[in-house]
């Protein structure tokens, strides 16, 4: 039981990490990632809205019929940006007002429906909070990532630390729309080469196995 | 000349796509043919139209004077699930070769973030009723553009020798990238 749920978890964080392998919640990816700490908050209440809603879904899952449930699905997980929203708007009102109108555009973050559609929906509450954290916390780190890069690149620091001196001469383009089509672009090509390179020493290995016996 | 404004603003130098990162998903799935982009472009546009018409006399006369503007974003989510439900039901009637070449393309227009942006975006800005429609139609229209000239490049790309990792998405992306730094050629329209 519990090897299976940090299978359920691990898988978020590289089998199914997104956006980059499940090509999944592009928007804010894109949208919010021009610095790491927006990156990292907009990670935040997007795990906190999957997490939440997706238990939910699996706590209801026997009373809702099928017919309705993607109705139902959207008005949980609307319901729960309403309240994710209104806390960052209370608790950090900056950093509420630099993602703007994308938090609330986490309702149509096609990860969360995705989840609730794809697992949420046959599995118990236990499975279902571990995918969710697992694909949660993935998401976290891969925007955080995403806005470090273009932090660096386009204002030479990092959380808002300096990190490189007077001598770099800022991207400008990074922290443009453009820079994140490319950034993002350059990653997607990056994992699929780690990926496919870590399938062809598997393929080796298991190769070579076979010749020693 | 508010209004024509207002066109060029979404259309081209604000495109939705492009420079706010709505409606990603489909302008990645749905681009790998032209006729499959224009179809979706045009049903798109047709929803958002509605969507800027409907989501508007709501806010504006139920949620505002009711004092719940806070129930908005459940509010428009399910408005915007209904039209494209009733969309659905009208095409499939009145149009039934329409209704098959655009399929599966429909329901998805739920889950396009460009559609709800649009809303949210109408009442951030605190457009009119018509400044409403107007921005509707040209989000819709810059939606089309955008995904239209991707499918174009993307046909095109079949043919050329790409490397592994960067295929398929990755190359997309970086493509997006590149129209995006074309579109940002258009800000001098309104500026100057």
């Amino acid at each position: 039981m519990a090897n299976s749920l940090s299978r359920e978890f691990t898988k978020g964080l590289w089998q199914e990490l997104p956006p980059f392998r499940l090509v999944l919640g592009l928007c804010p990816t894109l949208a919010v990632t021009n610095s790491a700490v927006n990156g990292l908050a907009m990670g935040m209440a997007t795990i906190f809205v999957l997490f939440f809603s997706n238990v939910l879904v699996s706590l209801v899952r026997r009373t809702i019929s099928s017919q309705v449930r993607i109705p139902a699905y959207v008005v949980i997980i609307a319901t729960l940006v309403t309240v994710a929203d209104m806390f960052l708007a209370a608790a950090f009102p900056q950093i509420s007002k630099a993602l703007g109108p994308y938090i609330p555009l986490i309702v149509v973050n096609c990860i969360i429906l995705g989840r609730a559609e794809a697992f949420a929906q046959k599995n118990s509450v236990l499975p279902t909070a571990a995918d969710t954290l697992g694909i949660g916390i993935g998401f976290i780190i891969s925007l955080t990532l995403m806005g470090a890069i273009r932090e660096v690149l386009g204002f030479g620091s990092i959380f808002g630390v300096k990190l490189l001196g007077e001598w770099f001469e800022p991207w400008i383009v990074m922290i443009l729309p453009a820079g994140a089509f490319l950034v993002f672009g350059g990653l997607v090509a990056l994992v699929n080469h780690i990926s496919s390179r870590n399938a062809a020493k598997a393929a080796e290995a298991a190769e070579g196995a076979a010749h020693g016996m | 000349m508010e209004l024509i404004l207002i066109f060029i603003s979404a259309a081209l130098v604000n495109n939705f796509v492009l420079a706010y990162f709505l409606g990603i998903c489909p302008f990645v799935g749905v681009s790998n043919k032209t006729e499959n982009a224009l179809n979706m472009g045009l049903a798109t546009t047709f929803v958002m139209t509605l969507t800027a018409a409907a989501t508007w006399p709501i806010y504006y006369y139920i949620l505002i004077p009711f004092n719940v503007p806070f129930l908005q974003y459940v509010a428009f989510i399910i408005i915007i699930a209904a039209l494209v439900q009733f969309v659905e039901m009208y095409i499939k009637k009145a149009s039934p070769s329409l209704y098959r070449a655009l399929g599966i393309f429909l329901p998805l227009i739920t889950t396009n973030c460009a559609v709800l942006g649009l809303a949210l975006f109408m009442v951030l800005r605190k457009y009119g009723f018509i400044e409403s429609i107007i921005f509707g139609f040209a989000t819709g229209v810059g939606f089309t553009l955008a995904i239209v000239m991707m499918s174009g490049i993307r046909e095109e790309l079949e043919f050329a020798d790409i490397p592994k990792p960067f295929q398929g998405v990755s190359i997309t992306l970086i493509i997006a990238g590149m129209m995006a730094l074309a579109f940002m050629g258009f800000a001098g329209l309104i500026r100057g």
